[in-house]
């Protein structure tokens, strides 16, 4: 794409994405160490978890306002308006992400270190995919990549299919004993959060492909998460 | 019609136009001022009943094609225009045709304001009187006050119609020559640079007053203003060099354009 006439508008937007970059940065080292710490049973690296998220508000913030001044004074049209209106959309998302590590890291606390390691793993290895997703969205991102932007969006099935399973496998563990259900439960929201994050990925996916297309995918988003519909009434015995 | 047939339309031309009549047609219209090619081959169709917005950098024939509309460019020494015309399935440049009837058909607004050095209402009455609309003295003033109402005009000045149109405000002045335009029942109104001269309120009027009368006419607007294009047309087209590079809705051409060319103009990137 070619610049502005107008230099200062180039600098405008380019500051913008920088802004939203951070932000992912942010994003994604808080991820990691929400990750890190429950897995761990890490409380002090919890704690910094929680602690930290005010910076990505404070940048979506930023991000807002910059947006709104950039609109006022240059009037966008076409992929320069498209652009300022996705930085918002996807710096609303990587906050939310921020958000739902934060309350991961929070149930650090909650969870106690006898709890046996097998129990987080599914935890974990949502995390890690979590994580990649939101990688390649960023890459995707930083790079005006849509079919990078795609492969996420498509993958988001996979986070779908694992979190069903480790969903079976929380209930199972409560069922067969009832001590199991106050950690479980805590161990199932981080799981939820999670699923939720690989959401919010699939949503700046999807901005990405509107960023460079101009229009929405007209395909129907990939969905596996059945866990709302599953019916887990034990059998109760005569 | 399935969904793949409308895509394809879309793709086409504006969707717009399965909607209205085509007032106008141009076949291949070549524009020269003598060696220079003004306009290049342009083919469009323009809707009846809707405003269309011309658009493009200086110099690349968006005012020229405008002109050649209502025969404008003959008085211009040295203007060729070949290719054809139609208003209404008529050809305009045919030997036969009357060009002064032409010109009440197909009604032109300015730049700058350009009232008659006369009484607003004489200012209004002029076309009609010598047309020879108006049947008495009685339906003249009929068509002025109706006229004036039309331009938005008539409550500000209805108690000094008497007074010379120069008098007025400049979004005054420009709102009187469109009600000028109006008087003399044309079907066609050019706008070239309407608002170009007026501070951002009168301006506002004036794309007040086109919203409002565009049900009736079939209004073509040249503009610099993108922002203007954009709140006012239906439909716009993008000039470059002669060439007719995009037409297409409004709607599309300022989020999605389809011509690089297109894009970079509006989004202020143009080398």
């Amino acid at each position: 794409m070619a610049d502005h006439t107008v230099r200062s508008y180039d600098e405008d937007l380019n500051q913008l994405k920088m802004m939203v970059a951070q932000m992912g940065g942010l994003a994604e080292e808080q991820l990691a160490h929400a990750i890190d710490a429950i897995g761990k049973r890490d409380t002090k690296l919890a704690d910094l978890v929680i602690s930290a998220d005010d910076k990505i508000d404070a940048l979506e913030h930023q991000v807002e306002e910059k947006a709104i001044l950039t609109i006022a004074k240059r009037q966008p049209m076409a992929q320069d308006l498209r652009q300022i209106m996705v930085t918002i959309r996807i710096a609303a998302d990587l906050e939310r992400i921020g958000d739902l590590a934060k309350n991961t890291a929070k149930r650090t606390h909650a969870i106690s270190e006898q709890l046996p390691r097998k129990l987080v793993s599914g935890l974990t290895r949502m995390g890690n995919l979590a994580q990649e997703q939101l990688k390649n969205v960023l890459d995707a991102y930083a790079q005006n990549d849509a079919a990078k932007a795609m492969l996420v969006w498509r993958s988001d099935e996979d986070i779908d299919a694992l979190y069903n399973s480790i969903f079976r496998e929380l209930l199972t563990y409560m069922m067969e004993d009832p001590r199991m259900i106050g950690p479980c439960t805590h161990l199932l929201f981080g799981t939820k959060n999670m699923e939720r994050i690989g959401d919010h990925t699939t949503n700046i996916a999807e901005n990405i492909y509107f960023l460079v297309h101009g229009r929405a995918i007209a395909e129907e988003r990939p969905k596996k998460d059945s866990t709302s519909i599953t019916n887990f009434n034990p059998k109760v015995k005569d | 019609m399935d969904a793949s047939a409308k895509k394809v339309k879309s793709i086409l031309g504006p969707r717009i136009l399965n909607q209205r009549e085509v007032k106008i047609v141009a076949k291949d219209v070549n524009v020269h001022y003598g060696e220079k090619h003004a306009i290049k081959h342009l083919s469009i169709d323009i809707p009846d009943r809707a405003v269309s917005a011309f658009i493009g950098p200086s110099g690349c024939g968006k005012s020229t094609f405008l002109r050649s509309i209502n025969r404008m460019n003959d008085t211009i020494p040295g203007c060729r225009v070949s290719g054809d015309i139609l208003v209404d399935g008529k050809d305009i440049y045919d030997r036969s045709l009357d060009v002064v009837q032409l010109r009440a058909k197909v009604g032109m607004v300015f730049q700058k304001p350009n009232p008659f050095p006369k009484s607003i209402f004489e200012n209004v009455a002029y076309g009609p009187r010598i047309h020879g609309i108006a049947k008495s003295k009685t339906d003249l003033e009929e068509i002025v006050v109706n006229s004036l109402k039309k331009a938005s005009l008539f409550e500000e000045v209805k108690d000094r119609l008497n007074h010379p149109g120069t008098g007025l405000s400049g979004g005054q002045q420009q709102r009187l020559c469109i009600a000028r335009a109006i008087a003399v029942n044309p079907e066609i109104i050019l706008m070239d640079e309407p608002c170009s001269a007026l501070d951002p309120i009168a301006s506002a009027r004036i794309e007040e007053l086109i919203d409002e009368i565009r049900q009736n006419y079939c209004i073509i607007i040249v503009t610099h203003s993108m922002q203007q294009a954009a709140r006012v047309s239906q439909l716009t087209a993008f000039f470059h060099l002669g060439d007719l590079v995009e037409f297409g809705d409004t709607d599309d051409m300022f989020t999605t354009p389809r011509d690089k060319r297109t894009q970079d103009y509006i989004t202020g990137r143009f080398g």
